[in-house]
């Protein structure tokens, strides 16, 4: 499974030229499509953690929804408590998510295949009932509102503000870069390899004396936290965070624009983000019966596209 | 069949309201529950033959990811049918008052449910074990090529599992609907609930997943009563003290 030519040569040409195109959408696109944009890249961060876990480590979630909502609330919970940092409130989340990947993930993990993704979908789920529940805190379904935009020491000299949708756009690219590199590199390290190892034969690699066990919980928590990482990002963005975040249909969601895009490859989850992104908020504002013609495309996908857009151009 | 079907909660929530479509049109129970269980076997068996046959060997994800595509086509159509709002129905003439037994009250639809629970627990269980056609699906999930060269028609059995798969799901919606809230988004809900006990219980075990109900509805029904904040927690709980003591579920076989 060597991605081949396409890796070799024209990667780093498209991934340049993609993000060049990103960078360039506040100069040139409508207010509404920047916020679509902004989404579909707070979903691309939240896909490329999925796909370390689907594509490389070989352990399809299908609870990752969990991560997602438990950054947005703790960045939310921080935020309303009048902290206004930027850093302080993307790695509060990072740090929630990941602490909440832990303990799901070192029970989950005990299981494999099937089993684990029921096991992490059963505990999403959990989750969700929890934000429900737990109204002391997360305030139910009305969700915590008003949540402010995050200031950065040395933006207001120049006018710059994050509350404007081209700037905050520009800071969700920022982040999603950084992240896709730091994800990349990851990915080659030699944790990224043995991951792909443990993927490919666990009793092998147990075998050669790897404790396969906690590369795959380490996996599973940096997988929370980057999650969590584009809950924050989420919440500063739509200035709520609800339940709705942890619902399993979210988790589905960014299971399919990884596979959709083509797992294993961190642009492929990025390309699948927009797609879905893009035909939800795109549908949903022309169509009234979107999540049907959703639903079908979906379908359609897993039909007829298995191995993802990024199958396309890659040879096996 | 070791195939993850996402969309059985949609099964459940389609007999739901294909009951409440039926009570409505001719106040009379006993056709719903006939009628439901035989319109999901149907569209269980045509999903099956259309769709579900081209996945078998692509693995469990692209299972999960297409029958998630049909939970949000089915829920979608529900609305769209029957709006957002919550649906109910009477339970059946008859079975609407309460029974007296060993000092407790009970409502009569209640042990009418449990009736019924019983009756398809054990009829499944004698199936699964007992008749042909749960032998040659053993064998099946066990062997697939096996199977095969044996001369047994897997395709077909295949198509009659997943049919009568579909068709409980439909007569448990139908045992629900006056029971319990008929809505869009109950899908969800019964579907993690049945994961659960289906995890708990052990993957491919009838009556392990039978155990785990109990073990699930008395946590759960326990848990409302007395911390009704805390019942999906005590749920929560149940499943990760089952899983770290036996991670393939209380009857379910290690692989």
């Amino acid at each position: 499974m060597i991605p081949g030519q396409f890796r070799a040569a024209s990667r780093p040409v498209f991934l340049a030229f993609l993000s060049l195109a990103l960078a360039s959408i506040p100069l040139w696109a409508p207010r509404f499509w920047i916020y679509i944009a902004t989404q579909a890249l707070i979903f691309a961060i939240f896909a490329m953690s999925l796909d370390l876990l689907v594509g490389y480590a070989g352990l399809p979630s299908f609870g990752h929804a969990a991560f997602y909502g438990v950054g947005a609330y703790a960045c939310a919970l921080l935020a309303l408590g009048h902290v206004d940092g930027l850093v302080p409130l993307l790695l509060v989340g990072a740090l929630a998510s990941g602490l909440a990947a832990l303990p799901i993930g070192a029970l989950s993990l005990r299981t494999s295949g099937i089993y684990f993704l029921m096991l992490t979908l059963a505990f999403a789920q959990m989750l969700w009932g929890l934000a429900v529940n737990w109204t002391s805190l997360t305030r139910g379904t009305d969700g915590l509102i008003g949540i402010p935009r995050p200031t950065l020491p040395g933006l207001d000299m120049f006018n710059i503000s994050l509350y404007e949708r081209g700037p905050f756009f520009t800071l969700c690219l920022v982040v999603a870069i950084t992240l896709f590199v730091l994800l990349e590199a990851l990915a080659r390290s030699p944790f990224g390899k043995t991951l792909e190892g443990i993927r490919e034969n666990d009793r092998r690699m147990r075998a050669l004396g790897f404790p396969t066990f906690r590369y795959r919980l380490a996996a599973f928590v940096i997988a929370g936290a980057v999650a969590g990482i584009s809950g924050s990002l989420a919440a500063m963005s739509n200035g709520f965070a609800t339940p709705d975040l942890l619902y399993w249909t979210v988790s589905g969601l960014a299971l399919i624009a990884v596979v959709v895009g083509g797992s294993r490859s961190l642009v492929g989850p990025v390309l699948g983000a927009f797609v879905v992104l893009i035909a939800q908020l795109g549908l949903s504002t022309y169509i009234d019966r979107w999540e049907l013609v959703l639903g079908a495309l979906f379908i359609a996908f897993v039909l007829f596209l298995p191995r993802g857009l990024v199958g396309l151009v890659r040879r096996t | 069949m070791d195939v993850l079907n996402l969309a059985h909660g949609s099964f459940y929530m389609i007999g739901a309201y294909a009951a409440y479509t039926v009570v409505m049109a001719t106040h009379n129970f006993w056709l719903a529950l006939l009628v439901a269980p035989a319109l999901l076997a149907v569209l269980g068996a045509a999903l099956e033959l259309v769709f579900f046959r081209r996945l078998y060997r692509h693995g469990h994800l692209a299972q999960v990811l297409m029958t998630f595509g049909f939970t949000l086509v089915f829920i979608d159509l529900i609305r769209s049918r029957f709006g957002p709002t919550t649906r109910a129905i009477a339970p059946p003439p008859g079975l609407g008052g309460a029974v007296h037994l060993l000092g407790a009250t009970f409502s009569s639809y209640s042990l009418f449910v449990l009736g019924v629970a019983i009756a398809i627990g054990v009829l499944l269980v004698a199936g699964w074990r007992l008749s042909r056609l749960g032998v040659v699906l053993r064998a099946g999930v066990a062997d697939k090529e096996m199977a095969g060269l044996l001369g047994i028609d897997l395709p077909r059995v295949f198509t009659l599992t997943f049919a009568t798969g579909a068709a409980l799901a439909g007569l448990g919606g139908v045992i629900a609907a006056p029971e319990f809230a008929i809505y869009p988004g109950m899908d969800a809900n019964v579907l993690i609930l049945a994961l659960v006990v289906v995890v708990i219980g052990g993957l491919g075990s009838i009556e392990g997943a039978l155990a785990g109900a109990a073990v699930i509805g008395l946590g759960y029904v326990i848990g409302t009563t007395l911390f009704p904040q805390l019942a999906i927690g005590l749920i929560f709980a149940l499943m990760a003290a089952v899983l770290v003591v036996r991670p393939s579920g209380l009857l379910g076989r290690r692989s």
